[in-house]
């Protein structure tokens, strides 16, 4: 076996202990960021304090660096996506790298090449670092476990979207001055929603008790489970009662190929369950309305809502970027293991930074 | 290796008269304070940059904004740096095009996070002017930059660290000389 860290469950072949020897990084353990669940409360406000100086470059007149000049990053976009390709497309280009684009209706994935053999061949052109979309669960985790290079799971299957994850705990840090103890309400189809379960690893690790609403048949109660233990969960179908103490509501886009009759029609999800202005009266007045996009006005959410004061959904979009540029910058830079600090001798900025680690 | 002091260069009393007389050069070569601004590099050079604004204070009366920037994005080392570099947020809250501004750091060596905070700066706009302030210079140069206010010029090898301790960060008050010895 290559590669020693392992961040995901689901596979069985790579050690479920990270070894600090594979990250030159003190503060985040790991080579890649395949999922949030094997992360602690630490690790995750590391990242969010690092998305911090990001999200003031999105408000400089240049928003071009040049940290990660020279280096290349693969878009693997197995699965369709718009706004996450581009954001992380847009991060990368304001560290300096450069990016390598693959999408699945124009990829030889269409010619029968499996997911091995891509990932071998792209890694062939000699990147620094693998974003990649798959409809796969543990998709992200098989090709990490066969390169080198770090891995950035962008959406695998209905396992883990950590970036999306990521991104919402910052835009709920910043609207609500902390994480801690919130009661996040998550509504829509949770039970094939990785961003739903992202959320619920992440902010679980906060002590936040969650509220899951829905029809039945999207919200199975094995969900009560699948937090850190002891995180309160609690399934509930009548979205009055999931309104009810909300900090945070996390609205889910509803796949409208997944509403038929008889089972369930489009009128009745609306009827049942759409977020309006009715409803959210029965929210805190401060709740914060969140919606990993795109959005179907109208659906899930009415446009009221949706671009209300209460809403940060174009504040997500922002933070996505931030967000994604401390992840490839914190796993992109860094010396490889058994490198020298040699700056130490070298710089001036160092030295200080060494005789006072206690900073 | 271990870490030896070997001298104090400077003692609180010294850091202070020193900060005052570089507080009055600014304000003599740069005309006044009206167009003026003071960017202190992280970390010892933010409180720096303070105490020569509260000094500034006191010679002309005006407020002079005090920016702080973090040169992490920006180093030429990042490949190279295990652990890695943990980034800081920089605070500049006026618009940078049309002023004087004055980079201000504690220790002048090799010119590299000179160079780092320029092109920090230059992303927020295009000042008119920029001018360097250290508390020590200390020689050994990479770079072609120079300070225009220095508080103390020091002769160094290269195996020597200088300490610049401030109560700000360091809870006491003095700058030494520190030597890497083979033990």
């Amino acid at each position: 076996m290559r590669r020693t860290a392992s961040l995901c469950k689901i596979s069985s072949g790579r050690s479920a202990v990270p070894l600090l020897a594979v990250s030159a990084n003190l503060n985040y353990r790991f080579r890649d960021l395949l999922a949030l669940e094997p992360l602690t409360a630490d690790e995750i406000t590391f990242i969010l304090d690092q998305a911090k100086p990001f999200q003031q470059i999105q408000r400089n007149p240049l928003k071009k660096l040049a940290t990660l000049r020279g280096k290349t990053v693969v878009l693997a976009f197995f699965e369709n996506s718009t706004r996450t390709r581009l954001s992380f497309g847009t991060a990368a280009s304001r560290l300096g790298a450069d990016t390598m684009n693959l999408q699945a209706e124009a990829s030889s994935l269409k010619k029968g090449e499996t997911l091995l053999d891509t990932a071998n061949n792209l890694n062939a052109m000699k990147p620094d670092c693998f974003v990649m979309r798959h409809s796969s669960s543990g998709a992200a985790d098989f090709v990490a476990r066969h390169l080198e290079i770090p891995v950035v799971n962008a959406g695998d299957g209905t396992h883990e979207h950590p970036s999306q994850g990521l991104l919402d705990a910052l835009t709920i840090r910043d609207r609500k001055g902390g994480l801690n103890g919130l009661n996040v309400t998550i509504l829509g189809d949770i039970a094939h929603s990785r961003v739903a379960r992202s959320n619920i690893h992440l902010l679980g690790k906060f002590g936040c008790r969650f509220t899951l609403c829905g029809p039945a048949m999207w919200v199975p109660r094995e969900l009560e489970h699948i937090g850190p233990p002891g995180t309160p969960i609690r399934c509930v179908y009548r979205v009055e009662e999931a309104l009810d103490h909300a900090d945070v509501i996390i609205v889910l886009r509803v796949q409208t190929e997944r509403l038929y009759e008889p089972s369930l029609s489009q009128n009745d999800y609306i009827l049942l369950y759409q977020l309006n202005s009715e409803r959210m009266r029965l929210a805190k007045p401060d709740a914060l309305i969140l919606h990993p996009g795109p959005i179907n006005r109208g659906i899930e959410i009415t446009p009221d809502v949706a671009d209300g004061p209460r809403s940060a959904v174009l504040e997500q979009v922002t933070n996505g970027v931030s967000v994604r540029m401390a992840i490839l910058y914190l796993l992109m830079t860094g010396a490889s293991e058994g490198t020298h600090p040699a700056f130490e001798s070298k710089s001036e900025a160092s030295p200080k930074e060494s005789a006072h680690a206690s900073d | 290796m271990r870490l030896i002091e070997k001298q104090q260069l400077m003692s609180a009393a010294e850091i202070d008269r020193t900060l005052q007389r570089l507080a009055h050069q600014i304000v003599e070569k740069s005309d006044g304070t009206r167009h003026l601004a003071l960017i202190g590099i992280r970390r010892r050079g933010v409180p720096l940059a303070q105490r020569i604004a509260r000094a500034m204070r006191g010679i002309d009366g005006v407020e002079v904004p005090v920016g702080t920037l973090d040169i992490t994005l920006y180093r030429d080392d990042l490949s190279k740096v295990a652990p890695q570099a943990v980034l800081q947020s920089s605070h500049i809250a006026f618009p940078v095009d049309s002023l004087d501004l004055v980079l201000v750091d504690d220790v002048l060596y090799t010119g590299r996070t000179i160079r780092a905070a320029m092109n920090g700066l230059f992303d927020l706009g295009r000042p008119k002017r920029v001018s360097l302030c250290v508390l020590i210079d200390r020689g050994h140069r990479e770079m072609p930059i120079e300070a225009q206010y220095v508080g103390r010029t020091i002769q160094t090898s290269t195996t020597e660290i200088i300490e610049v301790r401030l109560q700000e960060i360091d809870n006491e008050e003095r700058v030494v000389l520190v030597d890497r010895v083979d033990s």
